[in-house]
């Protein structure tokens, strides 16, 4: 379908395409393989710019929005899942310092990112706090000019990989939500470490660890925002994010049925192309029709938040479930197209179909959206 | 340092068939690329401007939709672009070409450096980058394989041979020709992209020039292509078996036959 671009989102589209194409698919295999992180993908997305898409032009990026990112993220979830993450991740970790940071780190970090010299991570989920963000038990306290933090993050996309990570801490516990700030802590910083790397099920490009802070200090400026406001930032973070995750769905949707169809069209069984089977056909077609109607979702939703709405929670929440649920089912169909030859290797689906799960998990399980897409519409209907 | 990039557009090698009734290149809806070795030789030209600073500049000598070839190499760092076009160019040998180019890059400015790919993948002669230099009086060196320092108007580099390679020092200005080992060519920046969509690309013509009309183009070509052909398959083929030996035996009586 023609979405209509301009022709600047129309390049963008090109360039991650190309990226896509060239760079990432011939390599994705071997990556996964090897669980190695995509240093000179990220690399090459970094010369091409494409680190700056969402960047203010006044921090050296090219002030575009969410629909502009969520472009090149589709092409990249096309390639690999993994990969795409190793990226996404980095925009994650800095939205905070976008949408709360005061102009002082906002220059200091945002150039970088920009232009891809430094990446970044977002640190929310502990041990006993996930979809509850509410039982963050990192803390940080104030000595003398500098913050001091203790605890452990867990699973995070980027760890070791990053030099900027946006992390949220309590600094009141008493006050419970109310009592988390987020801060930017650099690789470098006394008193921070990483746990080993996780072994996963996909998206075995990016790397996850636990971040560690004993005793790390930092100084007393790298709070994002004011003390206290933290979960905001956290929430409106992710409401910016979730259509990535979900155009990765998409981008992971799209390969499958590409992948799906070729192989339909040239398997021969009973004399005949498998995709002349009106079975086949039904499959595909289904396929089809979910990847296109997440697509428009997404699309819609990503246009949607550039407009700063005020249900923004719930049409992001909207667009990450049905486009990662549907990113489920159609790389499911697709290894069942390719049957035994999907279950292989050899063969890029059963990749995809690892890959698609953790899409339905991160940025806030699926139940978790529907908690907030029900929760909006109570309050809208009252 | 000023340097000068020789590209061509060529027919995309995965595409390229020859039409069988007249035994040329079918290049109706044959995608057209930039030629694969002047990728390389572009992605030097602007390592050596991110490196030493200068201008690139590429030129072309084509049709006028090589103007696309153009703006493409200006999304991958070049500065500016100059496609040399005119009806009378058309049927240019390497000896026109490299007329036809010398005399633009004159008019152009005056180059410290001019940096082509070894060869066209259409054509595969390998002649215009040695011809241009000749033309225009520069010391060149052809098969570059990697440059490795620049130091008082002198590049050192190496030249890929048949059983190893040269280490040579070039007084600029000079002409090179690269290989693809050189390096990887960057893919084109979204900045890079916004810039080749707005940049005027400059068009140079015969009379712009300043060319002498018995040069350019078919008459100044003593070069004629009387023919291309697929060459047909006529070869045998039959397998030598038996023992080592028996085997040498009929190997040696079959190529005594043959001499």
């Amino acid at each position: 379908m023609d979405y209509f671009l301009t022709e600047e989102q129309q390049m963008i589209k090109d360039l991650a395409a190309q990226i896509a194409d060239e760079l990432i698919i011939p390599h994705r295999a071997e990556l996964d393989e090897t669980e190695e992180y995509p240093t000179e993908i990220l690399d090459a997305v970094a010369q091409a710019d494409l680190f700056g898409i969402y960047i203010p032009e006044e921090y050296g990026g090219f002030g575009a929005g969410c629909f502009e990112i969520v472009l090149a993220l589709e092409q990249f979830g096309r390639g690999c899942t993994g990969i795409a993450t190793a990226f996404a991740a980095s925009a994650l970790g800095v939205y905070p310092i976008l949408i709360s940071g005061s102009p002082e780190l906002k220059n200091k970090y945002l150039p970088d990112v920009a232009t891809g010299k430094k990446r970044a991570a977002f640190a929310l989920t502990e041990a006993n706090a996930g979809s509850d963000a509410s039982g963050i038990q990192t803390t940080a306290v104030l000595d003398g000019d500098e913050w001091v933090l203790n605890g452990t993050k867990q699973w995070i996309t980027n760890a070791g990989e990053a030099q900027i990570y946006s992390v949220i801490a309590m600094t009141n516990k008493k006050k419970g939500p109310r009592g988390a700030t987020m801060f930017v802590v650099e690789d470098t910083d006394p008193g921070f470490s990483y746990g080993p790397k996780e072994k996963k099920l996909g998206i075995r490009a990016s790397s996850t660890r636990e971040l560690i802070f004993k005793d790390c200090r930092i100084p007393k400026d790298r709070i994002i925002g004011r003390q206290g406001a933290g979960f905001i930032t956290v929430m409106k973070t992710l409401d910016q994010s979730r259509p990535g995750i979900a155009i990765l769905g998409v981008g992971l949707g799209q390969a499958a049925l590409d992948e799906s169809v070729t192989y339909a069209k040239q398997r021969v069984q009973f004399g005949k192309p498998i995709i002349s089977f009106q079975a086949i056909q039904h499959m595909l077609a289904d396929m089809a029709i979910q990847v296109e109607a997440a697509r428009a979702l997404v699309y819609g939703a990503a246009k949607h938040i550039d407009a700063h709405p005020k249900d923004m929670s719930k049409v992001s929440s909207m667009c990450k479930v049905f486009a990662t649920d549907m990113a489920m089912k159609v790389t499911v169909d697709a290894v069942q197209v390719l049957a035994g030859y999907g279950y292989m290797r050899e063969y890029p689906v059963e990749k995809m179909m690892r890959d698609a799960k953790i899409l339905q998990i991160y940025e806030g399980t699926n139940q978790i959206q529907r908690n907030v897409i029900g929760q909006a519409l109570n309050k809208e209907y009252s | 340092m000023n340097i000068f990039v020789c590209i061509k557009q060529v027919p995309d090698a995965k595409d390229v068939r020859l039409d069988p009734e007249t035994n040329t290149l079918a290049r109706e809806g044959v995608q057209s690329i930039i030629n694969p070795y002047d990728r390389h030789a572009l992605e030097e030209a602007v390592r050596l401007k991110e490196k030493y600073s200068g201008t690139v500049t590429v030129i072309s000598m084509g049709p006028p939709q090589a103007e696309v070839i153009l703006r493409e190499a200006v999304s991958c760092g070049a500065d500016q672009g100059i496609l040399i076009s005119d009806r009378a160019f058309a049927g240019a040998d390497t000896l026109a070409t490299t007329y036809t180019i010398a005399m633009a890059i004159k008019k152009s400015g005056t180059p410290d450096l001019v940096l082509c790919g070894k060869q066209a993948i259409d054509g595969d002669t390998a002649q215009v980058g040695p011809g241009l230099a000749e033309r225009l009086n520069m010391p060149y060196v052809t098969c570059v394989r990697k440059i490795n320092d620049f130091d008082n108007d002198t590049l050192l580099l190496e030249r890929m041979m048949d059983d190893g390679y040269d280490e040579l020092e070039v007084q600029l200005p000079a002409l090179l020709t690269v290989i693809k080992e050189i390096n990887t060519p960057r893919l084109p920046s979204l900045k890079g992209k916004m810039k080749a969509k707005k940049i005027e690309i400059t068009t140079l013509s015969a009379e712009d020039i300043c060319a002498d009309s018995t040069q350019l183009g078919l008459t100044g070509s003593p070069t004629w292509v009387v023919n291309v052909f697929s060459p047909e398959f006529t070869g045998e083929r039959s397998m030598i078996t038996g023992s080592v030996d028996e085997q040498v035996a009929q190997l040696t009586e079959k190529l005594t036959e043959l001499i």
